[in-house]
């Protein structure tokens, strides 16, 4: 019998269209990008029950599981359930009918470094944040890129994401425990941004060059750096690869709670279904905010949000980037 | 008069409480958040407000030596004219928690501070005058702890021993200066400390009189050439070593007047061995390595007839580059055994 697919149906599921007719791939969410062996072999088991025993790791740290016949979707889904249940609902997710399936096939699966589980630089657990995220956020049907990093030697690259979440610190000084070594001058001046100083055998720290790595931190033999108690982050917005315009994610907030960060990505959502190109399936979200200007996407996104102290906002904001179509800058060097 | 006693532990806090109203208490605590990576703890000395302040089950990350030896101390201000000499910020005594070898630790400084000739650093003796140890009784080790090879895993020399249990707290007095509180408080009982005596970790010690020339230059030390960072955490985190360097600061743009500090320097730092002029010795790592065992293990013993080393660990639970001195210290003495034969 021939196939008769809600093809848009079937994509909100997770399952896409692919190049070899009646065969799909569906895709598996690991949000953080950490999952335990057993969850593994279950991802293992389904490629080589319903697909070809290949699987694709994406860039996004998901599975792509290909060459499985459209007809077999159900068991798949079935198939799943433990997934879904281990990956999506334990983290807050909601998920109606628990063996259909995925309810959604946006946003992006939400991306993370290792963070602090493992990398002794990183500021934060980077996967419990992207779960947190994965809970509130999932499912929608917007085009919106987010990852995680633990410090802004940015690993996961959230410089190409439309919410680039950074880990930072803000570094604490104890004055009676610096021994003048000049171990973190050297290591925020040889691999930072030289925001510390020696005067007088002991250390001064230049707030507006600091970034919050916490390779002071690191570095000190006698603890005399300890980062501030609570997590802290910096934002950067709307970066992006793309046939058109890619660019670099621009720092947009700094030095903000977790809550205010959780909370801007919340607010965007309403923003985006607001403000999109309905001609379009799947506007993204960085060409709807260059649509509407920064100006009103930070109306809308920061709407009855409570920043915590120290927090700061970018006034305005260039994004380093560059048109596609620019023609004139290629000559022919062979014929 | 009887001289041990139990306590419950409401019994301990009101002796904690007691104590606390004339002394400052001091034990290793844990700080959390602060440790050198996010999310985990720091365990450092520092003043109890409360008993269940005081950190027993993991090791501290530093010692108590701040207590005698702090990490950056004003010896005296000067103005051109005259000087005089800091006073301390209070005279407070101090009651310490610790195990028994950081006290042997302490002794290893007081040797170093007040022993070494005839030569008494009033800075230093002015705050170890201020201490009373109070022993936390220690039967088992922790990683990397090699005590008992030190011989300095035991210890009499305490005002009090203590050991901590799931309902209470069993103490042995030794000093009469606190023999009332506890005789108040607590119930008479027979207690006396036991001490660890087997640490998973075991070091031979070299079993020469006097270190053959050749092993200055031994091929041993050259793994530590490129293995050492001197990132100088080996120094910070042990209880013994004392060396430190003087600095003197000027206020503001004054060419007269301002201070003379004391800071912590150390062995395996960059600096440690600049001299007037420039001259530096020591440059690779692997002599600094040397001069490290052979200071712990060796000369410090030829002066003072005990080892300086106490076996603590700390250096080896803090080096990044994961350098045991331990197995630094097997390895030399196997070294020397081969020459030998
Ligand atoms: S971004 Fe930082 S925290 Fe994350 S893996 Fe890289 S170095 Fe580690
Ligand atoms: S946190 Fe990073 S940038 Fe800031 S002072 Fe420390 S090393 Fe330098
Ligand atoms: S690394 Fe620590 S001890 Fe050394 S200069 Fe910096 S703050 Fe002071
Ligand atoms: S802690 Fe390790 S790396 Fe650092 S100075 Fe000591 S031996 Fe060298
Ligand atoms: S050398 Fe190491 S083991 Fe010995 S006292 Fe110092 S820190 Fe402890």
């Amino acid at each position: 019998m021939s196939l008769d697919l809600n093809r848009k149906k079937v994509t909100k599921n997770a399952y896409r269209i692919t190049k070899r007719r009646n065969y799909t791939a569906l895709r598996v969410r690991v949000p953080g990008g950490h999952l335990n062996a057993a969850q593994l072999s279950i991802i293992a088991g389904l490629a080589e029950t319903f697909g070809d025993g290949t699987l694709h790791v994406t860039a996004r740290q998901g599975f792509e599981i290909p060459n499985i016949p459209f007809e077999r979707m159900s068991e798949v889904n079935a198939a799943l359930k433990p997934l879904l249940a281990e990956l999506q609902l334990r983290h807050g997710v909601q998920i109606d009918n628990i063996d259909a399936g995925y309810p959604g096939a946006g946003m992006r699966n939400i991306s993370a470094c290792v963070g602090n589980r493992i990398c002794p630089f990183a500021n934060a657990d980077t996967t419990a944040l992207a779960q947190r995220l994965e809970g509130m956020l999932y499912p929608n049907d917007l085009h919106v890129k987010i990852a995680v990093t633990g410090c802004p030697n940015d690993c996961v690259k959230v410089h190409l994401q439309d919410f680039g979440i950074v880990a930072i610190c803000e570094p604490e000084y104890h004055y009676d425990d610096c021994i003048g070594c000049e171990a973190c001058v050297k290591a925020c001046e040889r691999k930072v941004t030289g925001a510390l100083t020696m005067q007088n055998g002991k250390v001064y720290r230049d707030e507006r060059r600091c970034i919050g790595c916490g390779e002071c931190v690191l570095s000190c033999p006698t603890a005399a750096w300890t980062r501030r108690p609570g997590r802290l982050y910096r934002v950067l917005i709307m970066g992006r690869t793309g046939k058109r315009n890619p660019r670099l994610a621009m720092p947009f907030l700094d030095r903000v709670s977790e809550d205010v960060v959780c909370q801007l990505i919340k607010n965007t959502l309403p923003y985006a279904e607001r403000h999109r190109l309905k001609c379009i399936p799947k506007e993204h979200i960085g060409y709807i905010v260059d649509r509407t200007g920064l100006d009103v996407f930070k109306e809308e996104a920061l709407t009855g949000i409570e920043f915590n102290p120290g927090a700061r906002i970018a006034k305005t904001i260039q994004w380093p980037g560059y048109n596609t179509l620019n023609d004139a800058n290629f000559k022919l060097i062979s014929k | 008069m009887n001289k041990s006693f139990k306590l419950s532990s409401e019994q301990f806090k009101t002796v904690f409480a007691g104590l606390s109203e004339h002394y400052c208490i001091v034990g290793p605590k844990r700080f959390a958040g602060l440790g050198r990576f996010s999310d985990t703890d720091l365990i450092r000395y520092a003043p109890l407000t409360s008993i269940d302040e005081l950190e027993l089950a993991e090791k501290s990350c530093f010692s108590p030596k701040d207590l005698v030896f702090p990490p950056d101390e004003t010896l005296f201000y000067f103005n051109g004219q005259q000087f005089s000499e800091a006073a301390l910020p209070d005279n407070l005594e101090i009651i310490v928690l610790l195990r028994p070898c950081d006290i042997n630790g302490i002794d290893r400084l007081d040797r170093m501070f007040m022993k070494n000739a005839d030569v008494i650093d009033p800075y230093y003796q002015r705050r170890r005058s201020r201490l009373h140890f109070f022993m936390i009784e220690c039967r088992e080790s922790f990683e990397n702890c090699f005590c008992v090879s030190m011989n300095a895993n035991r210890s009499d020399n305490y005002a009090a021993a203590l050991r901590f249990g799931k309902d209470g707290v069993e103490a042995e007095v030794a000093s009469d200066k606190f023999l009332e509180t506890f005789a108040v408080n607590g119930s008479v009982f027979e207690f006396k400390p036991e001490f660890v005596s087997e640490n998973q970790i075991k070091v031979e010690l070299p079993k020469v009189e006097t270190m053959p020339p050749e092993i200055f230059t031994d091929k041993l030390w050259e793994e530590y050439d490129s293995r050492c960072i001197s990132c100088g955490r080996c120094n910070t985190s042990c209880v013994t070593c004392s060396c430190f360097t003087t600095r003197d600061l000027f206020y503001g743009d004054s060419r007269t007047c301002g201070e003379r500090r004391r800071v912590w320097d150390g062995c395996h730092l960059d600096g440690f061995c600049d001299m007037a002029g420039g001259h530096t010795f020591r440059k690779n790592k692997g002599e600094r390595m040397r001069f490290k065992t052979f200071h712990k293990i060796y000369d410090y013993r030829k002066r003072f007839g005990v080892d300086m080393c106490v076996g603590c660990g700390r250096c080896d639970d803090v080096c990044p580059e994961y350098i045991s001195f331990s197995n630094c210290i097997n390895k030399l003495s196997a070294r020397l055994k081969e020459g030998a034969e």
